[in-house]
């Protein structure tokens, strides 16, 4: 039987909305408020969803402890308490939460091997929340 | 096609052994789960059926009657009970989140009328879930 298990973390972490592609004008308009050079921070919500099916000697699509460790250890430990534009991860990209999505779904999708991941969504307030599949 | 979502609560304890394993291999492989006098969750279920809309009631399902169902069929079964002693499931199954989703949709499958059963969804924790649609 196949299953889908979904785990979900919290991490805060600041940034700042703006495009080396745009003038300063442009990034004011596109970004509004979220412009602002001293940056801004979320209390961002990540729900993580693996999928396979369910072992028989363990009841479980794969072990918690192992998908709580990948996620402490490549996504946490990287992204809470950090300023986002100041990462590596965002050298080229906008730190927008779309772009989170697929930087945090790149690193899972290449690390963690337990189990087939499915999706990755984030709340960047109670208001927003973004997922991705990956682009298959 | 338009999908319904019923909620219930249920509160349980459970905890988990595979028999087949060594004690040490309990412990490593379930961690503070292995406890044999059991621990307990509050866990939400979620129950989504799926159907075309009756133009005559307006309904995909008639709620009354799936609560009766959900009532009768698990939350007699399971609300404040030790699902490892007291759910004929989980004399063979680990009562995992995994298998208690897998449980739950085995259990409604059959006993729905009209509407069909298009998830299972039980949360263990507020931030750990389990969905199952049923897929082999």
């Amino acid at each position: 039987m196949k299953a889908h298990l979904t785990r979900r973390y919290v991490f805060s972490a600041s940034h700042r909305l703006h495009s080396n592609a745009m003038s300063d004008t442009e990034n004011a308009a596109t970004y509004g408020k979220c412009n602002n050079p001293y940056g801004h921070g979320h209390n961002y919500a990540l729900e993580v969803t693996v999928s396979g099916h369910v072992a028989e000697a363990t009841g479980m699509v794969c072990n918690l402890v192992d998908l709580d460790g990948f996620v402490h250890s490549e996504i946490l430990e990287r992204f809470d308490r950090e300023n986002l534009n100041l990462r590596p991860e965002f050298d080229r990209i906008v730190p927008t939460t779309e772009n989170l999505c697929t930087t945090i779904y790149d690193i899972l999708q290449r690390g963690f091997t337990q189990a087939h991941l499915e999706r990755i969504r984030i709340e960047e307030t109670m208001m927003n929340s973004f997922e991705y599949e990956g682009d298959n | 096609m338009v999908y319904l979502t019923r909620k219930a609560e249920f509160a349980a304890s459970h905890y988990y052994h595979n028999p087949d394993f060594t004690p040490e291999e309990n412990r490593r492989v379930f961690g503070k789960c292995n406890n044999p006098n059991g621990h307990g969750h509050n866990y939400t279920l979620e129950v989504t059926v799926k159907g075309e809309v009756d133009p005559r009631s307006g309904f995909v399902v008639d709620l009354k009657q799936l609560k009766e169902v959900l009532n009768r069929e698990v939350l007699d079964a399971m609300d404040h009970r030790f699902l490892n002693k007291e759910v004929p499931e989980f004399s063979t199954k680990i009562p995992t989140t995994e298998n208690l989703a897998i449980a739950i949709w085995q259990r409604l499958a059959t006993k729905l009328k009209a509407a069909q059963l298009h998830r299972v969804r039980v949360y263990e924790t507020p931030d750990l879930f389990v969905d199952f649609y049923g897929e082999a």
